[in-house]
């Protein structure tokens, strides 16, 4: 039998999708702002492992000479990115939906267990509920990611009248740093996010549009197990939910 | 089938039905939604450019954004926050140079004949000699200088107060106005404050810098030092002061930067 679970709230994705081309505006607009003074990089015993950024990807991306654009496009857009980001907080807050994504104390050591799972080493996946720990845990850092995102970005946006998050930030240098930083963090975990999504398929991917899952349950009489399920598998024509 | 009396019992919709309805729904408006932000978002990118004026250069509907968000963060304002300063041996030997307007453009220019203009109404105007200048009591700043590129640099400045120097040349009342500008000599450098900024008390102009009179590459004789503002408004070699209700005309806020650029 197919039921339809419940999984997403529709503000969880409203703010989902608000978010997804805001942020993609913002890091766009923040590399025109970057690329007038790009000076981070990482290097060992002074020799350069990776410049950010390349001359290539400067060129690509039609970086040079916007500065301008860039903070006038940044400083329209940082609105709509702290609004949707606090709707989406205080949302999680005050439904309790915070219960299923904050980390529990085992999330840390389960995570573990999934992170070997989906990495095909370990067979079994710990019992989960709406997350798993690996979930629980990705999902709140990013949420905490874009807390300090707009926190450093205030902080070297307004460094002399907010001069206290500047201080919290650690000062104006290393609150850029953090800010660039929260950003290359931003697009790494979009590539294991799609990746993951393109793996858990269909249904996982329609309950962030729809907010919900279909769901196979186990029917009333035993008997009829196999009866009932060849027979609702021929009534989809065998569309796959998992 | 007689679908007129299929309308009129309302059979409950199977778990079929009701996936495909939700679906339908949440998906067309996914899309639609979709198409509309996509739409938004190649209006705002083609928006015309604003009509070039105090301001200029940037997206019309994004100069309003930049206008909108100055008058907010302006509620944060107060003269009571001030820059962090720092020890004098944090101060950089070498104070970096990013741009010359204004100055290397000015071959006439004789620092010999040099006086401040001060523009007190249409026909009249003081002029001040850089000794008077310096003769007036002396503040020094040292302080993290922050470019609009991204970059900064603690250096170390001295001059007199903004504010000491109206309250000295009895320019109270013109301070009253909403703005003040500064121009180079040559007018080819010019930036608007607004006036809190005017009269932030580690708003100088300066005349020394590392304990030594300012070079001609920083602005010689006078240039303003204002952290408040990135460097872009630290006008050097300060030609004219002038005083009105309405934004004077800012160099950069023509190339498409935030007229307010406030720290």
């Amino acid at each position: 039998m197919k039921e339809i679970k419940e999984k997403h709230a529709f503000l969880m994705r409203w703010t989902h999708w608000v978010n997804f081309p805001v942020l993609t505006v913002m890091i766009w607009s923040g590399l025109f702002i970057y690329w007038a003074n790009d000076a981070y990089g990482i290097s060992i015993f002074g020799f350069t492992l990776i410049k950010f950024f390349p001359e290539w990807f400067y060129t690509y991306f039609h970086i040079p000479q916007r500065l301008a654009e860039g903070m006038a496009f940044h400083f329209l857009f940082m609105w709509f990115f702290f609004i949707n980001g606090l709707l989406y907080i205080a949302y999680t807050i005050f439904s309790g939906a915070w219960r299923e994504l904050v980390p529990k104390r085992n999330s840390f050591k389960e995570a573990w267990q999934v992170l070997l799972h989906d990495l095909h080493i370990r067979k079994t996946i710990p019992p989960q509920k709406k997350y798993n720990a690996a979930q629980r845990i990705a999902y709140s850092a990013i949420i905490l990611m874009g807390v300090g995102s707009v926190i450093t970005g205030l902080a070297i946006y307004k460094p002399v009248q907010l001069y206290w998050l500047c201080w919290l930030c650690g000062g104006y240098h290393f609150a850029r740093i953090i800010h660039f930083a929260l950003t290359i963090g931003y697009v790494l975990f979009f590539v294991i996010h799609i990746l993951q999504v393109v793996l858990a398929g269909w249904n996982n991917f329609r309950s962030v549009v729809s907010g919900f899952e279909v769901i196979e349950t186990e029917p009333q009489i035993r008997d009829e197990k196999t009866l009932t399920a060849n027979h609702a598998e021929n009534e989809t024509n065998g569309a796959k939910e998992n | 089938m007689k679908p007129t009396e299929q309308k009129k019992i309302k059979k409950p919709l199977t778990i079929e039905q009701k996936i495909k309805r939700r679906n339908f729904i949440s998906f067309g408006a996914f899309f639609a939604l979709g198409g509309g932000a996509a739409a938004g978002w190649k209006w705002l990118l083609n928006s015309p450019e604003e009509n070039a004026g105090i301001t200029g250069g940037t997206r019309a509907p994004l100069r309003r954004a930049l206008n909108k968000t100055e008058l907010f963060f302006r509620n944060f304002f107060s003269n009571n926050h001030l820059v962090k300063t720092y020890p004098k041996e944090r101060a950089a030997k070498t104070i970096r140079v990013n741009s010359l307007i204004g100055i290397e453009d000015d071959e006439d220019f004789d620092i010999k004949n040099w006086k401040l203009e001060v523009k007190i109404s249409q026909s009249k105007s003081l002029k001040i000699g850089i000794e008077e200048i310096k003769a007036l009591p002396k503040t020094e700043i040292i302080f993290d200088f922050k470019c609009v590129e991204g970059w900064d640099q603690i250096q170390h400045w001295a001059g007199v107060k903004l504010t000491d120097f109206l309250l000295h040349y009895k320019l109270d009342a013109l301070v009253e106005k909403n703005y003040m500008g500064l121009e180079t000599p040559n007018g080819e450098y010019y930036i608007g404050l607004e006036r809190d900024s005017v009269l932030h008390p580690q708003t100088i102009l300066a005349y020394e810098m590392n304990g030594k009179p300012i070079t001609n590459d920083h602005g010689a004789p006078l240039r303003l030092i204002i952290p408040v503002k990135y460097g872009i408004k630290n006008l050097k070699r300060i030609g004219v002061m002038s005083f009105s209700d309405q934004r004077p005309r800012d160099y950069w806020a023509e190339q498409g930067y935030d007229y307010y650029s406030g720290l």
